[in-house]
């Protein structure tokens, strides 16, 4: 215990200031499940590319639907697609990876480091483009595309960090009182590793984030009437002349919630790995 | 060295046959016939029959995949359905800007970030390394399409100093086909610059620490020669690495970027596909894509264990 409360009187600034910005828009997403300024179904053209009032805080778009609202919602859209294709990654990847290591050397962990390094080669929007043109545009079939590959680099980091803990006396000691190589890797191995997997964690989700910003964008993503950051961008384009408040503030809003989790992400590695610290 | 580089051409192979297998088989997946697709809803049935054995659609599944990796292999594209020309044709036009692109967008953030990435190590914990940490960690967050945006409404609709977007065509003018791909490149090399500034700069501090730098300090060497001739160099293995990682990013922003500035390269290429269900310009693209970056990550491989012997012997 006393070692949680050092580490928190410690806390990193950019840890502080990467919680509060992604917490900012966590909040709003919950937020507009209950209550959103205006309803974001009603179009009102006769309010349409409204400036920033008393009503409407952040102004409309060009069918008059307001901007907050928006972006409220979209924030619910961003965060869902990145988490469960983060879910995913994890899912299958630790699994693998937790495999691969337990059998180092042998041809289970050739089988899964082979493979990974496959999904590795193919750029991932590519092959994400090829998954919504066989499957069509939808949010789903965007978690699957982000998802399949993050799956690569969660079974990588979790194989990395695996194999120093297994080389420790007490997976000696677990495995002479006759525990298997998975009940190991399941109680002892997890649990010292999940330091590194939430700090990838982070890291995957402000990815994901992009990703789905970039595929909603060129429209291989989320849906209309669904609002998304990527969509609303791509809305906005050809009336960036006269209305560039449609661009910026969705764009401001991807910024803010990438640099957050990415804060957050380098904040916690600091955190969480104080050998890092020293070298700094 | 020579079983190390069969050794990765051996993987590199395999990669290439597992990843067609896979583009192929999802392509079989789509629902629809392209025959039927492209005729319209009142062809006879004979008719459709006819230009699928024309278009190559015949056959067993393994049978057309043979086909389509055999014609790859011999420069064989297939024939668009909608553009009614060999896609190979196709694929060279738009690589004529694609290519440009690409190569300006990895100049321009190679030219950025290393100066940037050895400046800030070199000023480690001081106010000038802060400020390039803070400056990339925001480059990164920016989506580049995004920034394509604002680079489109600052220099093309208030300065008028570009061209909002399209390309005039290399029949135009060298001059103006570079100018109409500065934004893209400039739009493409931000979050790469700012990524590659930062291994840049945690690779030339990791080589900082080495006894090596220490005796040339120690010799009498300045701090800037030092930096120059010894932190530079060692810290450009590691750079490289994620230079060749980097490519496919590249390629994929690329594929958004173009849409952004509607020009004519291999990104809207495979967009113009998916809508019109060009099934045949999707997968060879696609392929193609693949291609390239595998192929990056090898030379990157090779390149690897030229200037690192260790990596050899693995």
């Amino acid at each position: 215990m006393r070692q949680v409360t050092s580490a928190f009187v410690k806390m990193p600034t950019s840890l502080i200031v990467g919680i509060m910005l992604t917490s900012l828009f966590l909040v709003a997403a919950l937020v507009s499940f209950l209550w959103t300024p205006h309803a974001v179904e009603s179009l009102n053209i006769a309010a349409r590319l409204q400036p920033p009032s008393g009503d409407h805080l952040l102004g409309t778009d060009h069918f008059g639907r307001d901007m907050l609202s928006m972006l409220m919602v979209g924030a619910r859209t961003s965060i869902a697609v990145a988490i469960v294709a983060v879910g995913i990654g994890m899912g299958l990847g630790v699994p693998l990876g937790l495999l691969a290591a337990a059998h180092r050397g042998g041809w289970l962990d050739d089988l899964v480091m082979r493979g990974n390094d496959l999904v590795f080669a193919f750029p991932s929007l590519v092959i994400a483009i090829l998954i919504t043109a066989v499957f069509g545009p939808s949010a789903f079939n965007a978690i699957l595309a982000i998802g399949i590959f993050n799956m690569p680099v969660f079974a990588r980091v979790t194989r990395g960090s695996a194999l120093a803990v297994w080389t420790q006396d007490f997976i000696l000691a677990a495995r002479v009182s006759g525990k298997g190589a998975a009940r190991i890797s399941v109680e002892h191995i997890l649990p010292n590793i999940a330091n590194v997997l939430i700090v990838q964690g982070t890291i995957q989700f402000s990815l994901g984030i992009l990703a789905e910003a970039g595929l909603s964008y060129v429209g291989l993503g989320a849906q209309p009437p669904l609002p998304s950051w990527g969509r609303m961008l791509a809305d906005s384009q050809t009336m960036i002349s006269f209305a560039p408040h449609l661009a910026v503030l969705p764009g401001l809003a991807i910024i803010a919630t990438v640099l957050g989790l990415n804060l957050t992400g380098d904040g916690l590695r600091d955190l969480l790995d104080p050998r890092l610290r020293r070298q700094r | 060295m020579l079983s190390y580089i069969l050794s990765r051409l051996v993987a590199l192979l395999a990669s290439l046959a597992v990843a067609s297998v896979v583009i192929f088989v999802m392509i079989e997946m789509v629902p629809g016939d392209p025959a039927a697709f492209m005729l319209g809803l009142n062809a006879a049935p004979d008719t459709v029959a006819a230009l699928r054995a024309e278009l190559g659609l015949g056959g067993s599944p393994v049978e057309r995949y043979l086909r389509w990796v055999t014609g790859m292999v011999q420069g064989d594209f297939g024939i668009s359905y909608t553009y009614q020309v060999p896609v190979a044709e196709l694929v060279a036009a738009r690589l004529m800007v694609s290519l440009p692109l690409a190569v300006m967008a990895l100049l321009l953030s190679t030219l950025i970030a290393l100066p940037v990435g050895l400046y800030a190590a070199s000023r480690r914990g001081r106010a000038g390394d802060w400020s390039v940490m803070g400056i990339t960690q925001l480059g990164i967050a920016i989506p580049n399409f995004w920034f394509a945006m604002i680079l489109v409404v600052i220099f093309a609709i208030q300065l008028r100093w570009f061209s909002a977007g399209g390309f005039p065509g290399w029949d135009a003018g060298v001059l103006a086909c570079l100018k109409a791909l500065i934004l893209p490149a400039v739009a493409l090399a931000l979050p790469q610059a700012s990524i590659l500034a930062r291994v840049m700069r945690s690779a030339v501090l990791e080589v900082l620490d080495q006894d090596y730098i220490r005796t040339a300090r120690a010799k009498g060497l300045s701090h800037r020669r030092t930096l120059t001739d010894h932190a530079f160099r060692n810290a450009l293995i590691p750079v490289l690495t994620i230079i060749g990682l980097q490519f496919s990013f590249l390629i994929a922003g690329a594929i958004i970027i173009e849409n952004v500035f509607f020009l004519p390269g291999l990104g809207r290429l495979v967009f113009q596909g998916i809508t019109q269900r060009d099934l045949i310009v999707v997968e060879s693209v696609v392929m193609l894509l693949v291609f390239a970056v595998i192929l990056v990550n090898f030379m990157v491989d090779i390149a690897y264990g030229i200037a690192d012997p260790r990596l050899r012997r693995q």
